[in-house]
């Protein structure tokens, strides 16, 4: 590993974090996943430079980060449109770039979804930290000390040079999501679905919910109908494990999309995000409408089969422009 | 739970006996090799089974656990560790002993007489990292949960809400009546194990002085 000291953060904006796919295997200790919430736009911008799919790549929230490149590097930036630049001069996003050096990338205003992800060939270096290099903000370990990047941070990329050579890469454009500010989310029932009204699981399906400004990446919070719960349940239940895409109702019956910063809860949960919609849930802003559609789990494998294609058949979708 | 989850279900109360058998189940499931399990969240009464629907199937896993769990023998269960943890009650370390002993109509004194009398079980780690669900909390000492939760529990604090007892593994937002403080670091990522407590550890408190903090 030949470690260079390649980026310089200028601005980090609202927030920008490293992440992986996430830190497995120790949810009996009560350490959650974290990791980029949306892991499709990871694993593709680690494609489009030719790192292993898992490698970590910056995700950034909303707007204003902005970094220098120290050396030239190979990136790609994935997932959200910020209106990305490179020295003024419009980003194409779903494609991997030169950053020569002295070169600025700076993040403006959303124009369609919440988080993008840049990764830079060769791979960012940070310690493994429990089998991972994301960051978890919330028990600050994980990333750089544990914490959201500052101003005057430095990322040493690994032998960056050795990929400048796969710049030019893009994601076929069939394969590139679009992001409405209008969300339908697919779910299953349950698992405490039972403790709720009939009208209550109806209020689940049938309101467009807003989401809150109190979001961020422990869950997403939505103003909208209250969800009633059957008269003889208490507010809360014996806390069990959850999982992102659980949907928890606390006692003022507003529903909470879990993401991936808990291991437990101790509120009702009344459904559960597919897995082919996570991804989703990472470009999620404040403001957005949501829907939700409930499934069978016959419809669910179907549809994680069918966003899974550019993971399964990986060379089919990356090509030179 | 979803099409990545499976919640195996183990009673529908808080109980030693039903937790211990989440604690059998865990330690079996823990000790296979099963393909596409990633994670594994023991609690009070149910362990979460966190799967990849991409590499298992929900009955494959199924079949799996039932015919482990036709395996398990309580009775050859590794026996819970024992651990003692030191706590500094009261003043800028517990500042809510005082309201606590008003609430109970008891001194402050009889309220750490009481929480450092019994052996509290581990029933689960949750919520975040390292913290841990104890119980149970002697009926005497049964206190709700603080009206307003404070923005900043500081590291190392105790607390009793309703049966429970906990200790906050770092400074975080938290409910619970903060009584006392220990010296004791409850995660630390770079130890392995990472968190000082486990599931099924007896756990008991006593008292040492600020100085000692």
């Amino acid at each position: 590993m030949a470690a260079i000291k390649s980026i310089e953060i200028l601005s980090p904006g609202l927030q920008t974090t490293i992440q992986d796919l996430g830190r497995f295997g120790y949810g009996h200790y009560g350490v959650p996943a974290s990791g980029a919430l949306d892991f499709f736009s990871l694993r593709i911008a680690n494609r489009l430079v030719d790192n292993s799919e898992d490698s970590a790549c910056l995700e950034t929230t909303l707007m204003g980060l902005r970094l220098k490149a120290l050396t030239d590097v190979c990136i790609a930036v994935t997932g959200a449109d910020l209106q990305s630049q490179v020295n003024k001069q419009p980003l194409k996003l779903w494609c991997s770039h030169i950053l020569k050096k002295g070169d600025i990338l700076s993040f403006s205003r959303p124009r369609g979804g919440c988080r993008a992800y840049i990764a830079v060939g060769g791979g960012i270096i940070t310690p493994f930290v429990l089998g991972s290099q994301s960051t978890n903000l919330f028990s600050g370990f994980g990333g750089i000390e544990g914490r959201a990047l500052q101003k005057g941070d430095y990322l040493s990329i690994d032998s960056p040079q050795a990929k400048l050579s796969m710049a030019g890469r893009s994601l076929k454009s069939r394969w590139i999501p679009k992001y409405s500010s209008t969300w339908t989310l697919r779910v299953l029932w349950g698992p405490q679905d039972n403790d709720f009204t009939n009208k209550g699981k109806q209020t689940l399906t049938q309101t467009l919910y807003t989401v809150s400004p109190q979001s961020d990446r422990s869950g997403i919070r939505l103003e909208g109908a209250e969800i009633q719960r059957k008269k003889d349940t208490a507010e809360s239940i014996i806390s069990e494990g959850l999982i992102s895409g659980s949907i928890q109702v606390p006692g003022d019956g507003k529903p909470i999309i879990i993401l991936g910063e808990t291991v437990s809860g101790g509120y009702r949960k009344i459904a559960t995000v597919i897995t082919a919609d996570l991804n989703l849930l990472g470009q999620i802003k404040p403001g957005d409408e949501i829907q939700f559609a409930a499934v069978t789990l016959e419809e669910a494998h179907h549809a994680l089969e069918v966003v899974s294609k550019p993971h399964l058949r990986p060379n089919g979708c990356v090509f030179h422009c | 739970m979803g099409d990545r989850g499976l919640l195996v279900e183990l009673g529908d109360s808080i109980s030693r006996q039903i937790n211990q058998k989440v604690r059998a189940l865990f330690i079996a499931l823990a000790g296979h090799e099963i393909r596409g399990i990633k994670d594994l969240v023991p609690a009070y009464r149910s362990l979460l089974v966190v799967y990849d629907p991409l590499v298992s199937s929900l009955s494959f896993l199924k079949s799996q656990i039932m015919d482990i769990w036709d395996t398990v023998d309580e009775a050859q269960l590794p026996s819970p560790r024992i651990v003692e943890i030191p706590v500094v009650y009261g003043d800028e370390f517990g500042p809510d002993l005082e309201w606590v002993a008003t609430y109970l109509k008891m001194a402050p004194e009889e309220v750490i007489r009481l929480h450092t009398q019994p052996t509290y079980q581990v029933y689960m780690i949750g919520f975040m990292p390292g913290y841990p669900y104890m119980g149970e909390v002697v009926d005497s000492l049964v206190t709700p949960r603080r009206e307003t939760p404070r923005t900043h529990v500081m590291q190392g604090s105790v607390g009793i809400a309703q049966k429970q007892t906990g200790i906050y593994p770092v400074t975080s937002p938290g409910g619970w009546q903060i009584i006392g403080r220990t010296p004791i670091q409850l995660f630390d990522p770079q130890k392995s194990p990472p968190s000082f407590l486990e599931m099924g550890d007896q756990v008991k408190f006593y008292t040492i002085t600020a100085r000692e903090m």
